[in-house]
């Protein structure tokens, strides 16, 4: 099935490092995004878990061209926007009215002197999007019902409205452009538990009637995994598996992804007391500095010599199944 | 049991804004015993840490506690002096907090701060040996080369480290009693696991009691045996591990339940929510807190506040649902006679 649908973003090697001084005349480099290549299709949703720290908010925004990338390629509907080899690095403003963001923090991602219908109406002037203030004021209001706040809420400011409510506003700035593509940082850990699943269904609501296209971010595993169709793991940089959502969950097959899902705890306790844990030794270590081959080698329970000297390669085991791990090749 | 710990009364404690009084904890009551493992869980805003922080002497103005008792091994804590509740505090009861990086002091090593609070408590304590306790429990805590670590500042351990560092600085005067608020929240979850088998760890070996306050589920499922739910000041449902996930009897438990996503399921299912927005404390509802929320309300609902009516076996739910349903049932047995 997925060999006909067609891809709306490719990422092909996607770098992107950050300098950091250290010292006279010396320069140190954060690897946060090494080398990852994977394609989004037409209308799915694509779920990137790792830990803090391991790179999936850079990816996000890299993507996006809000950092620019180190190398890599970058296409888009077709078309390169980003390509270092070729030296192709398009404007991005064209391309914002297709590829929108969710921030992780609703209150500090909403500017708290605009009324929310400034914030709103911001993206819609910028692209034009109306011809008059009749036709602006509609359409500001019909935002906001869609995303369930009502036309009044147009005159107040952020801090008028709860957690929720101000996703919800961050999500309908998001949605004023149309955008066929929204990457979706965290949009749901900053809210309360009671919360969160009025906003995945939202999301999923929102989905359904306009055909959006999804990259989520979350270190939350079982919200991934409920809204994503895919799921990428990450670990310090790098993608160490992608697979379906049901079958990474069920069959994961690198080490880390099976210590990540091990690690998330259940809503049941006789299930959660039960089940044998893996626990992994010591912390996630620095992108400063990163291990030689394959990045998880330092603390995975069954590296060997190999693994600390070769970077292993990403490879599909299974149809739609990749993954980055020597001790799968034997 | 008579190995009561702790006993908390129709505890109140108050807010007193320039807006108004907020009531972050409005009556509640709940008893700890030895060896006992409690999970406090609510949203923000349920006062779920308002409450740890009033068994501590922690509250800060404009908060009060404005009613109630709080009773530890048959002292009246909140008629302590300042001398004795600097007594308690470490000594007998011990806290951990959500954040280490904010709760260690930057500029002191690990082991000065872990050897302040032994020596706060034992003066006679030489510092040789103070030392050696830091160290061992380090060692207790998990942390390699603890004789070395013992020296280093906070900002060279990791966050996983640190939370460590600050259990064992909330331990090292044995505490009967460990007040953890939220000790995971700030961790990514291959830490957060490490941590708490590294808490259930400890808590078997020493026996002390431990109250865990968090918002995550999946956590209390794992390390606790009791259960109390808060939602804006008041405790909704009180009961054992496996009657509150297994039997749970109040709305607001069943909604939280149902509306967490399944690992397991193959198909993409709907989330069923729980509508509406958290209770504007301010401007509390006149019955119970969770009435407009709930898909259950009735009429009694909005005008009065339900009692905790008991449903089994230490199992107690507040709701008006329970005391209907009792009412039919007494009906019914009448009408059998």
């Amino acid at each position: 099935m997925s060999g006909e649908r067609k891809k709306l973003v490719e990422v092909e090697k996607l770098r992107k490092y950050f300098p950091v001084k250290s010292g006279f005349m010396k320069t140190n480099y954060v690897q946060a995004v090494q080398d990852i290549s994977l394609h989004i299709f037409e209308g799915e949703t694509l779920g990137l878990v790792g830990e803090s720290g391991c790179g999936k908010t850079t990816f996000g925004r890299t993507l996006l061209q809000l950092y620019t990338p180190t190398s890599g390629k970058i296409v888009y509907d077709g078309k390169t926007i980003f390509d270092s080899e070729k030296n192709i690095h398009e404007k991005m403003l064209p391309y914002r009215r297709k590829m929108q963001l969710i921030f992780q923090d609703p209150s500090a991602s909403l500017d708290p002197r605009m009324t929310v219908g400034e914030i709103v109406g911001e993206a819609l002037d910028i692209h034009k999007l109306h011809q008059g203030k009749t036709e602006r004021q509609d359409r500001i209001s019909e935002l906001l019902t869609r995303v369930g706040l009502n036309s009044e809420h147009a005159n107040r400011f952020p801090h008028e409205f709860s957690g929720g409510q101000q996703q919800r506003i961050g999500i309908a700035r998001a949605l004023a452009v149309e955008p066929e593509f929204i990457v979706c940082d965290e949009p749901i850990s900053a809210l309360d538990v009671s919360i969160q699943s009025q906003v995945v269904n939202m999301l999923e609501d929102l989905q359904e009637q306009i055909g959006l296209t999804y990259l989520f971010i979350a270190h939350d595993l079982s919200v991934v995994r409920h809204i994503s169709n895919r799921i990428g793991v990450m670990y310090l940089g790098c993608l160490v598996e992608l697979a379906e959502s049901y079958e990474l969950c069920a069959h994961p097959i690198h080490p880390y992804a099976q210590t990540l899902l091990s690690a998330v705890p259940i809503a049941d306790p006789e299930k959660t007391r039960s089940r044998q844990r893996i626990l992994l030794e010591g912390d996630i270590p620095s992108p400063l500095n990163p291990p030689s081959g394959c990045r998880f080698h330092t603390r995975c329970p069954y590296a060997t010599e190999k693994c600390s000297q070769e970077i292993p390669q990403l490879k599909e085991y299974s149809p739609g199944h990749y993954a980055a791990c020597h001790m799968l090749d034997k | 049991m008579d190995n009561k710990l702790l006993e908390v009364k129709d505890l109140r404690v108050s807010f007193f804004t320039p807006a108004g009084e907020v009531k972050a904890v409005d009556g509640i009551s709940y008893d700890i015993h030895e060896n006992e493992v409690m999970g406090v869980v609510g949203e923000s805003g349920s006062g779920k840490s308002v409450e740890a922080y009033s068994i501590m002497g922690l509250l800060a103005n404009p908060g009060k506690v404005v009613g109630g008792s709080i009773t530890f091994q048959g002292e009246d804590v909140l008629a302590y002096t300042e001398e004795q509740r600097r007594d308690f505090r470490g000594k007998k009861v011990g806290m951990i907090f959500q954040n280490p990086m904010t709760c260690l002091n930057p500029v002191y090593t690990i082991g000065d701060q872990l050897m302040e609070a032994l020596r706060c408590h034992d003066k006679s304590i030489s510092k040789q040996e103070a030392r050696a306790r830091a160290v061992e429990m380090l060692e207790l805590v998990g942390i390699n080369n603890a004789d070395k670590r013992v020296d280093q500042y906070p900002h060279e351990f990791s966050g996983g480290m640190r939370q460590r560092a600050m259990i064992a600085m909330a331990m090292i005067c044995h505490p009967k009693l460990l007040i953890a608020d939220e000790p995971t929240t700030a961790l990514d979850v291959t830490i957060q696991a490490q941590i708490l088998d590294l808490m259930k760890d400890l808590q078997k070996k020493t026996g002390m009691a431990i109250i865990f306050i968090t918002h995550n589920l999946g956590v209390v499922a794992e390390i606790c045996d009791k259960v109390s739910v808060m939602y804006a000041g008041h405790i909704m449902e009180q009961g054992k591990v496996n009657d509150i996930f297994y039997a749970p009897a109040h709305p607001y438990t069943k909604g939280l339940l149902r509306s967490l996503p399944n690992l397991d399921e193959k198909e993409r299912n709907r989330l069923i929510p729980i509508e509406g927005t958290p209770v504007d404390l301010l401007d509390p509802p006149k019955g119970c807190s969770f009435g407009p929320r709930c898909e259950h309300c009735m009429k009694v609902c909005l005008t009065k506040k339900p009692p905790l009516v008991e449903v089994g076996d230490g199992h107690v739910s507040a709701c008006w649902l329970h005391v209907k349903e009792m009412k039919a049932q007494k009906a019914g047995k009448e009408e059998n006679v």
